[in-house]
């Protein structure tokens, strides 16, 4: 009966109306998606085309093939550089994920009910709040070697003094703690929350099954906290290959160039004083985004598979 | 509750995590204590080397005020208001519509739509460095807070969007349908149903972006320069080039800079940790 009273009711409205279920998400979704294609979508295309020319971002630009790329394994145009970049980026993706078990234990830590805690809780996640540039001036003092706090910390060890922005092998280590801060707090609150969140009735039946400690949180509270571990998992490697701030305010890529990452090699060569060679800094963005890629691909995949159950 | 309540064990385990705790947070807070000590000392102490001495005087007022209203501090602090506002406002509107859009309606291009918005998302910024600086250029708004503001709206959209569209997916869908077959228009449904329905994801957002956008470097450096349009994060190394060496009053600038999203993380935290931790528990 009722599908009679639409059919007629149908009948007399505009067609707008009638297709109003069909036409309706892509008026909500229109100057959203436009915005994102013009700026980001396109963008990504239009790079990987710059990334075949010798473009000084003014004049008029040249199409070479795929000689960016040529120079970049070979290292013809900045020796040294690429090559450096490519294992600091392993370095960052690899010591940056200290900061899941880092932040897990943080949250384990905190994990309580005594007076306060909750101001604890957000003192320690303090770090992530301020800003990125504000972390890596910061650490800078920390590490100076003249003034800083780590080495009259050393020297009450009757160790130091040691310049770690100063020395090529510990410079990147140096930065990779100062982003490590921010990046366990993170870790830290997406574990508190999960923590919330595990079933306490299994905790209980772990218990009397004898478990505790290690084995309790292996065994029972960690298949709990997956999600969170998914998340921490996600921002962490993504965190880790867009390290651009810490090296830019820190070190600008030195000691002779060797704390330089993709990212920030890119910005060298395309934007600082040596640079303006649009088309090789595209290409080093090519390199960076199929290595993200991979990555992005990875974590779409694991989304798509929850979707779809 | 993991691990077991501390109430449980015995009173000498009780007064060593009473101790700990605030001796933890102290040594994790120490660089950031160092600045602010440094902030209040005067200059004489670092021309005298020291530096982790008791300070000889307490310059807060002096040093705080320099930076107030001798330096070009409180315009760079003006321009990131005007630039994070803006965006804040344009990425949760669009994405309220986009997130609307994806979470609602079945259409078949749905899915794929939605995972454009979360790859984009996490694409790395140098791929879209030299087109985006020069669309921006070619718009004659480089160097200009609108161009920042109109690249920052976009690329928030991706973020958002995944949110917004998440939050609503968990909404009781009866609502809507009810109000189909009340033969609401499906705008009025956005506007009078569901939209009263997302506060807590607009609040969540809005502190979200408005932290991401105060601490954005990288996009600052790349589309202004010059006080007249740059935030505080690309301010504050001008700032400190000019006070080159003047630790107290670069440590007061830096504190200057960081204040606002800290204060805004304090004032809103339950949104914000909400906003984080989004997905982290099923």
């Amino acid at each position: 009966m009722t599908a009679v009273a639409d059919a007629t009711r149908i009948e007399t409205k505009s067609w707008f109306h009638r297709n109003q279920q069909t036409i309706a998400p892509w008026l909500f979704l229109a100057p959203g998606v436009l915005f994102f294609l013009v700026y980001v979508i396109a963008p990504i295309f239009q790079s990987f085309n710059i990334s075949l020319y010798e473009w000084d971002g003014l004049g008029q630009a040249e199409y070479i093939g795929f000689r960016n790329y040529e120079d970049l394994y070979w290292e013809y145009v900045d020796r040294d550089a690429f090559f450096i970049s490519l294992k600091n980026n392993l370095i960052w993706l690899i010591m940056y994920l200290l900061a899941i078990p880092a932040g897990l234990f943080i949250a384990l830590f905190l994990n309580q009910t005594v007076f306060g805690i909750r101001l604890y809780k957000s003192l320690f996640f303090f770090p992530f709040v301020i800003s990125q540039v504000v972390v890596g001036l910061v650490f800078t003092w920390f590490y100076d070697p003249t003034f800083g706090l780590l080495n009259n910390i050393l020297s009450v060890f009757g160790a130091g003094p040691i310049n770690v922005l100063g020395n090529e092998n510990l410079v990147t280590y140096g930065i990779i703690v100062a982003g490590l801060w921010p990046q366990t707090a993170y870790c830290m609150i997406l574990y508190l929350t999960g923590l919330n969140a595990v079933d306490p009735e299994q905790i209980e039946a772990g218990r009397l099954d004898g478990a505790k400690g290690w084995r309790m949180l292996w065994h029972v509270v960690l298949p709990q906290l997956r999600p969170a571990t998914f998340i921490a998992f996600v921002v962490t490697i993504i965190g880790a290959l867009r390290s651009f701030d810490l090296i830019s305010i820190m070190t600008e890529g030195g000691p002779f160039g060797s704390s330089r990452v993709l990212a920030f090699y890119m910005f060298e060569v395309a934007l600082s004083e040596y640079g303006f060679r649009m088309g090789y800094g595209a290409a080093i963005a090519v390199v960076l985004f199929l290595i993200m890629m991979c990555f992005i691909a990875y974590f779409l995949w694991s989304m798509y598979r929850d979707e779809k159950r | 509750m993991f691990p077991a309540p501390i109430q449980k064990r015995s009173q000498a385990a009780q007064i060593t995590y009473q101790t700990f705790l605030p001796l933890a947070l102290l040594l994790w807070l120490a660089p950031l204590l160092a600045v602010a000590i440094f902030s209040i000392k005067p200059d004489a102490d670092f021309v005298n080397a020291n530096y982790w001495g008791w300070p000889t005087s307490f310059e807060g007022a002096v040093n705080y005020g320099k930076v107030f209203f001798d330096s070009d501090m409180p315009r760079y602090l003006l321009n990131s208001v005007l630039i994070t506002v803006p965006t804040v406002i344009g990425a949760v509107a669009l994405s309220s519509m986009t997130g609307f859009a994806l979470g609602i309606y079945k259409f078949r291009s749905n899915l794929w739509i939605f995972f454009m918005f979360v790859a984009g998302n996490f694409v790395p910024f140098q791929i879209l460095m030299v087109p985006v600086r020069d669309l921006t250029l070619d718009l004659g708004l480089y160097n200009t807070k609108t161009g920042l503001v109109l690249f920052h709206i976009a690329f928030q959209t991706g973020f958002c969007t995944l949110f917004m569209r998440n939050f609503i997916r968990a909404l009781p869908f009866e609502l809507i349908e009810a109000a189909r077959v009340e033969g609401v228009a499906e705008w009025r449904i956005f506007w009078y149903v569901v939209l009263p329905l997302m506060k807590p994801a607009l609040a969540a957002l809005s502190v979200l972006i408005f932290t991401f956008i105060w601490n954005d470097y990288f996009w600052a450096v790349v589309l202004t320069q010059g006080a007249e349009s740059q935030p505080v994060t690309a301010g504050i190394t001008s700032f400190n080039a000019q006070y080159r060496a003047a630790y107290h009053l670069m440590s007061a600038g830096s504190i200057v800079a960081a204040i606002p999203p800290v204060a805004m993380f304090f004032l809103m935290q339950k949104h914000f940790i909400a906003g984080l931790t989004l997905g982290a528990v099923k």
